[in-house]
């Protein structure tokens, strides 16, 4: 008898957060590349926090899609590499279904943490206290997008050889909306007026690459899977 | 998602299969046929498109040119059911070496068909993996592993199993459990398609070979 | 039930003959053989309409109250970026047939599309730029219709990489043709992103003089624009020929032709 959906999203995000368990090191890493990356803009233009203030939406917003990027790698390599995901592909399940599972896990795991950690990172940056909400909600809104993205993009080069620089290549054209209206949310709300208009945006956004983006990420999947 | 009971026999078809890798004409018309109870073994030498054909049978290659037919019905219209039938061998084990052997299975098999932890302890204790089921799978020998994986395509039971080299890395003992489990398989109305080096069930009358070249 | 037929050969219409031109469309002899004939009449209409176009743009029309001569750009600006729009739809709706029908020959046309799409970019970004120059003292600046472009630029830059990045032709095809789809989607929302970007900070902006445009310079435009067009259809014309070249070199309908010639 075949699972249900609700008990095949719970094997696929079980399996998912238990291989995490078992390897933290690898689940930080894009965390710490985040605020890194964020160290890097005082030590290249100046530590005066009044000309900080002023990049910091950017800079948050560009560290997280970098750091977003580079956690697209852990996202389907490993089950390709060992043959797991080409059972997936014959298993008889909606394969859009389990990579969007899949993708919300790795959020979880990747964007939720750059998520928490962005309102501190901005704060070092000289963003005031009353821009931290609408940081988090942009991030988490943005991520979130960036995630479906980045699957989209990373179902498609995960089967080319180091196709890293690849994978940006062709995901950041297509997150620049999001990275546009993220940043002047919190741009916005450092200034004490409406985000509404953006995060609305955002949100729609999300919707957008939620409804349509699994089905992509599963036929180009199943175009990886060949050999 | 519930699984409707096909009155067409178990059978699977393979029409003037041709597939091209770039500029190589692969497999050139291959057509051959399995039924109920008989098993299929693909020889020939490396390199001749064992592996591929096997793919393709297994829906993972689009074909150009050519069909696979079960019970009747191309696979191409009907890729779920199908797959739901299937259940296929590759190369790779399909393991995640940090999961235990019973977390493989368990996450493995029961995205397919929903299972019970005894069921699967004792698929483990059958395939001689009693000791290793809580032991992760990186710690496995290769013999035991190409065992979990088969304790796999037997916990899925699928009346088709499509098995690329399915004695990979196993010692005599375990050739003789697994020719066991095709037996029993065979027995009970299933169908196997293999591509092996060796001959296995030597001498039973259900046993066909295919050569390709 | 049918089997598959070899894939250069006239699949039979499915109902009635409505539907024959669109199964001969998916011939490669048949249009290798047809838009060899075609090419000679879209570039000589081609040459002419550019002929006239600019013509009108660069003699007839009358200079700008604000921007005098220099806003003549536009009779090459306007359409190579209207073309670099226009050309990444036909490649993805070309990708979505190739992937919903099978059709090769659709994903060959969706291949050849991506580098002339790319070159209508960097022409419309060079002119761009000329444009500016006069007016903003700088060669770039991030003015909305520009940026867009720029980033229309990546996308088809993106595409041209991923066809590359696979050795096997028909993975590539469905692999792009996936990305071209996802990216047309995507196009409309970048565009609007980048202009709410932009005027969010009133920033540099290419526009003529305000909404009434005086029909003496509206002409040459919409000339030129065809002819760009006409010029696309016949450069499409020779790379699909070439893609068909590619593709079929083993066929044998190839080795005729070759033998005729």
């Amino acid at each position: 008898m075949q699972p249900g959906m609700l008990q095949l999203l719970g094997l696929i995000v079980g399996r998912d957060l238990r291989l995490a368990m078992r390897h933290w090191d690898q689940v930080i890493q894009p965390l710490l590349f985040f605020v890194i990356i964020t160290t890097l803009f005082p030590l290249a233009i100046s530590p005066a926090l009044d000309e900080l203030r002023r990049i910091a939406p950017g800079v948050v917003w560009v560290a997280a899609m970098l750091a977003a990027l580079l956690a697209l790698e852990s996202l389907f390599r490993p089950d390709i590499e060992d043959g797991t995901m080409e059972q997936w592909t014959l298993s008889g399940q909606p394969l859009s279904v389990m990579l969007l599972a899949k993708t919300a896990t790795h959020w979880l795991l990747s964007g939720l943490p750059i998520v928490l950690m962005a309102p501190l990172v901005g704060s070092a940056m000289g963003m005031p206290p009353s821009a931290w909400g609408v940081t988090a909600l942009s991030l988490a809104l943005g991520t979130a997008s960036l995630s479906v993205l980045g699957a989209i993009g990373a179902a498609l080069t995960v089967s080319v050889r180091r196709g890293s620089v690849l994978l940006a290549l062709l995901v950041l054209p297509l997150e620049m909306p999001v990275l546009i209206f993220g940043a002047r949310a919190v741009d916005l709300a450092m200034h004490g007026e409406a985000v509404a208009g953006p995060l609305n945006l955002l949100a729609a956004l999300l919707l957008l690459f939620i409804s349509l983006g699994p089905f992509a990420m599963a036929a180009a999947m199943r175009i990886s899977v060949e050999t | 998602m519930s699984e409707t009971p096909d009155s067409n026999p178990a059978r699977l078809e393979v029409r003037s299969l041709h597939l091209w890798r770039g500029d190589r004409h692969l497999l050139r018309g291959v057509s051959l046929a399995v039924d109920a109870g008989e098993l299929l073994q693909i020889m020939g030498p490396n390199g001749v498109g064992k592996t591929s054909l096997l793919r393709c049978i297994a829906g993972l290659l689009p074909l150009e040119t050519g069909e696979v037919i079960w019970r009747g019905r191309n696979i191409e219209r009907s890729r779920e059911a199908y797959c739901q039938q299937l259940a296929y061998l590759a190369h790779l084990n399909a393991l995640k070496s940090d999961l235990t052997a019973l977390e493989n299975l368990r996450f493995s098999v029961g995205t397919r068909r929903v299972v019970t932890t005894v069921q699967l302890h004792d698929m483990l204790v059958r395939m001689q993996l009693g000791a290793c089921v809580d032991l992760p799978a990186r710690s496995l020998s290769a013999g035991q592993k190409r065992r979990l994986a088969i304790a796999r395509i037997l916990l899925t039971q699928a009346p088709l199993w499509v098995l690329d080299e399915p004695i990979t890395n196993l010692d005599a003992a375990g050739i003789a459990l697994f020719e066991g489990c095709m037996a029993e398989h065979l027995a009970g109305g299933g169908l196997i398609v293999t591509a092996a080096h060796q001959q296995l069930l030597q001498g039973q009358p259900n046993v066909r070979t295919l050569e390709l070249h | 039930m049918s089997s598959n037929t070899e894939s250069s050969v006239l699949n039979a219409p499915k109902a009635g003959t409505r539907w024959l031109w669109f199964h001969k469309l998916s011939s490669p002899p048949y249009a290798y053989r047809t838009s060899g004939v075609l090419r000679p009449w879209f570039l000589w209409s081609a040459v002419i309409l550019l002929l006239v176009g600019t013509y009108g743009g660069l003699l007839l029309a009358p200079p700008d109250y604000q921007q005098k001569d220099s806003f003549r750009i536009i009779y090459v600006h306007v359409p190579s970026a209207s073309m670099s729009l226009m050309v990444y739809v036909v490649m993805a709706v070309a990708s979505a047939v190739g992937l919903i029908w099978r059709m090769k020959l659709a994903h060959a046309l969706a291949a050849g599309c991506a580098a002339v799409g790319a070159w209508f970019s960097v022409l419309a970004l060079f002119t761009g730029a000329f444009w500016g120059r006069p007016m903003w003292g700088t060669w770039w600046a991030w003015d909305p219709r520009v940026t867009s472009e720029l980033i229309q630029l990546f996308l088809y830059l993106g595409f041209i990489a991923l066809r590359s990045s696979f050795e096997d032709t028909q993975r590539a095809d469905r692999a792009s043709a996936i990305l071209a789809i996802v990216g047309v989607v995507n196009v409309p929302v970048v565009k609007y992103s980048v202009i709410w970007w932009n005027s969010l900070h009133q920033g540099p902006s290419i526009t003529l003089t305000g909404a009434s445009i005086d029909s003496s310079m509206l002409w040459p435009l919409f000339v030129m624009l065809l002819a760009y067009a006409l010029f696309f259809a016949a450069v499409m014309c020779d790379r699909l020929r070439v893609e068909i070249l590619k593709r079929e070199r083993n066929a044998s309908w190839l080795a005729d032709i070759g033998a005729k010639t």
